[in-house]
């Protein structure tokens, strides 16, 4: 056994182990966790870059914790879907945190930043094992611990966060239920509950109604986790109201993970000829997806509130990941476009709520109609949100155009034309919503903006602020030739081969 | 032929825009960078024409995409070259004038404008040297983008107000011209660029066929053809020198690009005929042509008239695509260095105009002729090249239009011949006034006294270009081939037609 095989269990089981130190540590200095969540995290971050190498060059790692074989003991399995998606979850919890070192100040009081800090790192260890593990009712425990500490995470801010963090609860708790009821029912069926075993299994039960029942059951809690429309009512005022460094973390990592676990079911758990010759739940699925895009924009454009118009936009974004979802029953390029998606979304959306948050701790505001002149007052701020901005619209050359472009040819290639129209639609939507931020930012004419020009020169954040920001803007740009590049397609062939979809670029 | 060539034409401006932005606070610095790159740029666009001349295609793959058979990258043909040749050298001459323009108004905001200015440029270069259609769309999008900060540059209401009527039509064509290439890739496999059209697409459905042709003339908006032409006149809001070079130039020249592209490249003139969709192409650029006309005459605002102008005389350049006969290509291919050469140098004029006098409106123009003498010269060789009189380069690109449409078959060729006549009469109704009233016509107002009127031309850095462009535009009515223009004709129109 190779050393790199170790390393996703290790990944796991230090983040947790850190969290606890965290929390001893916390009552000797306040400033420590933060340090020591930053440097274990940028360490997972090379193991995951050498997860990722291995799964590429030489296959996908199983890992048997305790030795004991599954279907009886638990497994780690990691291939490129996940190799890829545990960078992502790890480079943005970085980010965050390096984000949240000013932020965290002025939006938390201070006898809360240990457990602030010790928190988002249970929430990262269960992201992480979310990731990693192969086996359904592990993946439940994650899911829970990434949850919890999602709601006191909403919560930490204090004030008008408490009643949405309440409605996450019950929602959460509902869509935690569902999962693991459905997970229950399918190991009635199958007696099993290790995904590869029951992949082999399911087949022959494929009719049977407890197992699509067990189906059914789990698509709804984690679409009400991964607030899909019409299940994402709690999510815009949690958004609204969380610290700004958690509704980046929440908007760009947590709701991909949450999303992740869809893909598995569909994929590895079922497969998609179950989901397209025995349920014909693919074209529901798309039109479930075309709905949440469409609306989401609508309502993201009705909104006066920034954070607020964001979090209704994060709820359209998902609509697109759905329908690569869905897509990827007729096409592979559905499947690329939800997995280039799931990379653009969590660098724009992480990139917009960090401006948003920028916003806020600067100039004290919250409206859209309160950013008129700001492109003068926080030149690099409004720039990251502007080029976030593009990428999420779709304007060639960022990454957003890619992945629509992917779905654009995926819906050609499915033959189902309607939802071309449906994507090149949100498009002008989502151009509509975040123009008129744009507008306000630079173009509209504001006199009190020029008088306070002169005060200060730059932002006046740290650079702890801006870094990740302007990183992330620029990533925006980076991945828009990453991927219509052939860079990536060694990645996305093993990508497709590993989930069991025929097809390759 | 691989060569670098390409992507350092499109550098040029990109490496400018870098450099103004970084030294925004020393305003002559700045300017440096603007003309250097144009000069650079310019030099660097024509020394690929002695290569292309000779029929060869200027090639460079910058990456493979991750689309089977598409290309990130630029291929330079003699079509595409005619329209880099025309932008380009017009950049030098535009970013001298709006040097002055700029100053001599004292305009806020100057380094955005030079900034997003650098940017339009680089679009529209994009879109002259891509290899095919989704690179095209790039820049095409690019221009679209950095456009809009140009014309809301006021940043008054009604500024925004036309920058979100300009984003509304164009990104909304932006969609439906993604739609077309996307839908043409999923059918045929490839977006290239092919002389004589893509095969496979002409075995598609026609109908389907039919339905994708109507995307693309949608997607390209910019070449601004009836019922939806209202955002270019209202455009004009922008800086003249915006108006000159972007909306006289390269936004719309890159609209009618699009459009010859299409029809040569992707449909191909087999294809076109056996659709009809010449006819209907044909249809809308006659009523673009006369409506248009009629549209220019009832305007009193000089730069509102020039809009309707360009609205009417970039629907010439279509119906000569649209004709699909040798003649109706070749006045398509040379109508756009010729146009925008012309028309440039009216809107250089109106600049100067409203530098020099505060003048907008063209009733208020009457005995302008004395007191701008060299302004109004120039405007009345531009005027006189768009109405398709010798010795003005017009006249040769109407000659052949007029070809053109004979080569017709009977009655398309009679009905075309007297759309174009008729237009051209239109022209002279809405040009000729404005240099009557301006030399013929006693002054209004102050400067009653007759006989002695001060000469007060615009400054220097505006007056010198327009002199420029008008001088070029008699020149290439004597000596065609200038910038190797004719060439570039001949070779582009041989190679669809198979070799003539």
């Amino acid at each position: 056994m190779q050393l790199v095989e170790h390393f996703p269990v290790l990944i796991v089981g230090l983040s947790m182990f850190t969290a606890y130190t965290m929390l001893l540590v916390g009552f000797l200095d306040r400033r420590l966790p933060y340090y020591i969540a930053l440097i274990m995290n940028s360490f997972f971050f090379i193991l995951s870059l050498f997860i990722l190498d291995y799964v590429l060059t030489v296959g996908p790692i199983r890992y048997w914790l305790g030795g004991w074989r599954p279907p009886w003991g638990i497994e780690y399995v990691v291939d490129a879907m996940n190799a890829y998606l545990l960078i992502i979850v790890i480079s943005i919890i970085i980010l965050g945190l390096i984000y949240s070192r000013s932020n965290v100040k002025h939006e938390i009081e201070e006898r809360k930043h240990v457990t602030f800090y010790v928190l988002v790192q249970l929430m990262a260890a269960g992201l992480y094992g979310i990731t990693v593990t192969g086996d359904l009712f592990n993946m439940f425990i994650w899911l829970e611990i990434a949850s919890l500490t999602a709601y006191a995470l909403i919560a930490v801010a204090g004030g008008r966060a408490l009643r949405p963090a309440y409605n996450y609860v019950i929602m959460g708790s509902i869509g935690a239920c569902l999962y693991i009821f459905g997970v229950c029912w399918l190991y009635a069926a199958t007696g099993t509950l290790n995904m590869a075993d029951m992949r082999l299994l399911l087949p022959l039960l494929y009719t049977d109604k407890v197992v699509q029942m067990g189906f059914a059951m789990i698509v709804v809690g984690v679409m009400i986790k991964a607030y899909i429309f019409p299940l994402h009512l709690w999510q815009p005022d949690c958004y609204t109201w969380a610290p700004s460094t958690i509704s980046s973390m929440m908007a760009s990592v947590h709701v991909k993970v949450m999303f992740y676990i869809l893909i598995r079911l569909f994929f590895s758990v079922f497969t998609l000829n179950f989901i397209w010759q025995y349920i014909r739940f693919d074209i529901l699925l798309c039109w479930l997806a075309a709905i949440a895009i469409l609306a989401g924009s609508i309502w993201a454009i009705k909104q006066s509130n920034l954070k607020r118009m964001l979090a209704y936009s994060s709820i359209s974004q998902m609509g697109y990941l759905l329908l690569g979802l869905g897509l990827s029953a007729f096409s592979y390029w559905g499947v690329v476009g939800l997995v280039a998606h799931i990379l653009n979304h969590a660098v724009g959306k992480g990139c917009l709520f960090m401006s948003a948050g920028a916003f806020y701790q600067k100039e004290g505001l919250r409206q859209i109609k309160d950013c008129e002149g700001l492109g003068k007052r926080m030149p690099f701020s409004s720039a990251a949100f502007t080029i976030a901005a593009a990428s999420l619209i779709g304007i060639p050359p960022t990454a957003g155009f890619a992945s629509k472009l992917f779905l654009i040819l995926a819906s050609l290639d499915a033959a189902q034309y309607q939802f071309v129209v449906v994507l090149l639609l949100s498009g002008l939507l989502n151009l509509i919503y975040f123009w008129r931020v744009i507008d306000k930012i630079y173009f509209v004419k504001h006199e009190e903006a020029t008088k306070r020009e002169v005060e200060r020169r730059g932002d006046g954040l740290p650079f702890s602020m801006l870094g990740p920001m302007l990183f992330l803007a620029s990533l925006c740009i980076v991945l828009g030739f990453v991927w219509l590049s052939d860079l990536s397609t060694p990645l996305m062939n093993q990508i497709l081969a590993n989930l069991g979809v025929g097809g390759s670029l | 032929m691989e060569s670098i060539t390409p992507l350092l034409v499109i550098l040029c401006p990109a490496i400018a825009a870098v450099l103004i932005s970084i030294s925004r606070n020393k305003p002559n610095i700045r300017e440096v960078w603007t003309i250097a790159a144009s000069i650079v740029m310019f030099a660097l666009v024509l020394s690929m024409a002695p290569a292309v001349v000779n029929g060869a295609k200027i090639s460079y793959t910058i990456f493979p995409t991750m689309f089977e058979n598409i290309n990130f990258g630029f291929r330079v043909d003699a079509f595409g070259l005619i329209f880099a040749i025309t932008t380009s050298s017009l950049w030098i001459l535009v970013s001298f004038y709006s040097i002055g323009y700029m100053r001599a108004l004292n305009e806020h905001g100057q380094t955005r404008f030079f900034f997003f200015f650098c940017l339009a440029i680089l679009g529209a270069l994009g879109v002259a040297l891509s290899s095919n259609l989704l690179t095209l769309f790039i820049f095409y999008e690019i221009i679209t983008i950095s456009t809009y900060p140009l014309i809301i540059h006021e940043q008054t209401p009604e500024a925004l107000k036309a920058g979100h009527k300009y984003f509304a039509y164009l990104l909304t064509s932006g969609v439906f011209l993604l739609f077309a290439i996307m839908f043409t890739y999923y059918l045929t496999g490839t977006t290239d660029f092919i002389p004589g059209g893509i095969p496979a697409l002409a075995s598609a459905t026609q109908i389907i066929a039919i339905i994708i042709f109507f995307c693309f003339l949608l997607g390209f908006l910019k070449s601004a053809w009836m019922p939806f032409h209202s955002w270019l006149p209202t455009a004009m809001i922008a800086p003249t020198p915006v108006s000159a070079l972007l909306h006289a130039v390269a936004v719309v020249k890159a609209g009618v690009f699009g459009i010859v592209r299409i029809v040569c490249y992707i449909y191909g003139v087999d294809l076109m005929q056996e659709l009809n969709l010449w006819l209907v192409l044909a249809i809308i650029a006659g009523f673009t042509m006369l409506v248009a006309s009629f549209f220019a005459i009832a305007q009193d605002d000089l730069k509102k008239r020039l809009a309707y102008s360009i609205i009417s005389q970039l629907s010439y350049i279509i119906l000569g695509a649209a004709m699909v006969t040798q003649s109706g290509i070749s006045a398509a291919m040379l109508y756009i260095p010729f146009h925008g050469y012309m028309k440039i140098t009216l809107f250089l004029c109106a600049g100067a105009i409203m530098v020099a006098s505060g003048k907008r409106r063209i009733s208020e123009m009457a005995g302008l002729g004395k007191t701008m003498p060299v302004t109004m010269l120039a405007f009345s060789v531009g005027a006189i090249g768009m109405v398709g009189l010798p010795p003005v380069c017009g006249f040769i690109s109407k000659l052949f239009l007029c070809f053109g449409a004979w080569e017709l078959f009977s009655p398309y060729n009679w009905i075309f011949l007297a759309v174009i006549l008729i237009s051209s009469l239109l022209d002279v109704i809405y040009f000729f006034p404005i240099i009557h009233a301006a030399f013929f016509k006693e002054p209004i107002g102050e400067g009653g006294m007759s006989g002695s009127y001060k000469v007060k031309e615009a400054p220097r850095f505006m007056l010198i270009p327009l002199v420029i462009t008008a001088a070029i535009s008699i020149i290439f009515f004597i000596h065609p081939n200038t910038f190797y223009i004719y060439d570039l004709m001949k070779i582009a129109v041989g190679q669809l037609f198979g070799g003539v």
